[in-house]
């Protein structure tokens, strides 16, 4: 696993100059809130087109100002789970898992659905509407679409943040299990450092749009 | 009382095939603009605006004469879409849907843009991650969260064609079975000696049609709100 991203860009009065690389499996980007954390992950996934940068995930150049090169997100296989989890409100818990797998694909299919199901535990949550769903419940589904369009990277953004103390160690062993079991690179956003240490990885530090260290 | 006449029946049923033809054409492209209106960031936009909603506090008398003078066979577009598509606006029935497209076209796209700007583009975005280009997101997603307000504005719409009457009368005329309506027919029994009882029949067909046709687009309206609420 080999994660090279490099961004400028300018958000309104926020100036984001960032760059890093990494080679571990999970890559935890910490900082403050504002600090520019969620538009590294926005410019990883595609939804952000810096005015410079590049993006290189294993070998494959996502976007590259400097040749010219912006993959759409649509064919990025970049996997996002949100802050809140923007589940579709209009189908049901299994469509949502399904709807990324449809589109990836056959030869990338490499996530199954059973072994997806087994791992975020959702047999019991198929047949509901979202509506019916808890906040943990929901950021479990939003793991389990993202990881069955089968991606070659896994974006998390503060997946906890949304939820209260119960819910977040309900969730918590998930993303262990996400981590050790998953056959996907993380990189995991977060601003509580006690959620950091225990995914471990690379820790990339930001402050006011900068990477002031990696560790 | 409620017996109708032949030329009643005829009436109605023509102003039924007006109003589905009506709102059945100009909703794919009440879409289109909607969406425009909605998202598009461009020159022109607010006159595009202006130039959908004119119909709506423009004498009605004065957007059938345009018509006539525009789609009429020696109008401009009345020549292009006879030698082109074969199709001929001028007292025939299809200038009647034309005339109640154009009229009902604000009441459609307003409720249409509506509920694509309560759409939360969030969703979109993740749908884009997922491996869904912008045509799938808008058929997977957009479309059906602006489902109800599609059909409100229709609703809307195909009610404001089965009540049209200024635009029509002026640009295709009051011929029975041609181009005479539900409205026009009311306004002929009232022109004539004994045609009151007639006239209050239709009315009251008239006035449930429209009752209903409101009944149903403020409860999707209603809908709409309580789905944006269960988020």
């Amino acid at each position: 696993m080999s994660l090279d991203v490099a961004a400028q860009a300018s958000l309104g009065d926020f100036r984001l100059d960032a760059s890093f690389i990494s080679d571990s499996r999970v890559t935890a980007i910490f900082g403050p809130s504002g600090s520019g954390k969620t538009s590294v992950l926005n410019v990883i996934a595609g939804l952000l087109r810096p005015e410079r940068g590049r993006v290189v995930v294993d070998g494959a150049v996502l976007m590259d100002s400097a040749a010219g090169i912006f993959v759409p997100a649509y064919r990025r296989r970049v996997g996002y789970v949100f802050q809140e989890s923007r589940l579709f409100p209009n189908l049901s818990v299994k469509s949502n898992l399904l709807y990324g797998r449809f589109f990836a694909r056959q030869d990338d299919r490499y996530a199954l659905i059973d072994e997806v199901v087994d791992l975020l535990d959702l047999s019991s949550l198929l047949p509901r509407g979202i509506q019916a769903l808890s906040g943990g419940e929901r950021q479990r589904v939003a793991i389990g679409r993202a990881l069955l369009a089968s991606p070659r990277l896994l974006l998390l953004d503060e997946p906890l943040a949304s939820l209260d103390e119960k819910r977040k160690q309900e969730v918590m062993p998930f993303l262990e299990r996400l981590r050790d079991q998953a056959h996907v690179p993380i990189v995991y956003v977060s601003h509580v450092l006690a959620e950091i240490e225990r995914l471990s990885g690379t820790v990339v530090t930001m402050a006011a749009g900068r990477v002031v260290a990696v560790t | 009382m409620f017996s109708l006449t032949q030329e009643e029946i005829t009436a109605i049923k023509l102003s039924l095939r007006v109003a589905i033809v009506a709102t059945a054409v100009s909703l794919p492209i009440g879409v289109l603009i909607a969406l425009l209106l909605a998202r598009g960031r461009f020159w022109g936009r607010s006159l595009l605006n202006a130039l959908v909603l004119v119909p709506l506090v423009l004498p009605p008398v004065v957007t059938g004469y345009l018509l006539l003078v525009a789609f009429g066979r020696n109008g401009l577009l009345g020549r292009w879409f006879e030698e082109h598509l074969g199709i001929v606006f001028a007292f025939r029935w299809t200038g009647a849907a034309l005339a109640c497209a154009i009229m009902g076209f604000p009441l459609m796209v307003r409720a249409i843009r509506l509920s694509i700007e309560a759409v939360d583009r969030k969703l979109e975005q993740a749908a884009s991650t997922l491996g869904a280009s912008s045509l799938w997101v808008f058929a997977t997603v957009t479309l059906p969260l602006i489902a109800p307000g599609l059909l409100a504005g229709a609703i809307l719409a195909f009610a404001r064609a089965m009540g049209e009457f200024g635009a029509t009368i002026t640009f295709v005329s009051n011929i029975p079975g041609e181009t005479q309506t539900l409205p026009t027919l009311i306004y002929t029994f009232t022109q004539v000696p004994g045609g009151d009882p007639a006239a209050l029949r239709l009315t009251v067909i008239s006035l449930a049609l429209s009752l209903a046709a409101i009944l149903a687009s403020e409860a999707l309206a209603e809908r709409i709100r309580g789905k944006l609420d269960a988020k």
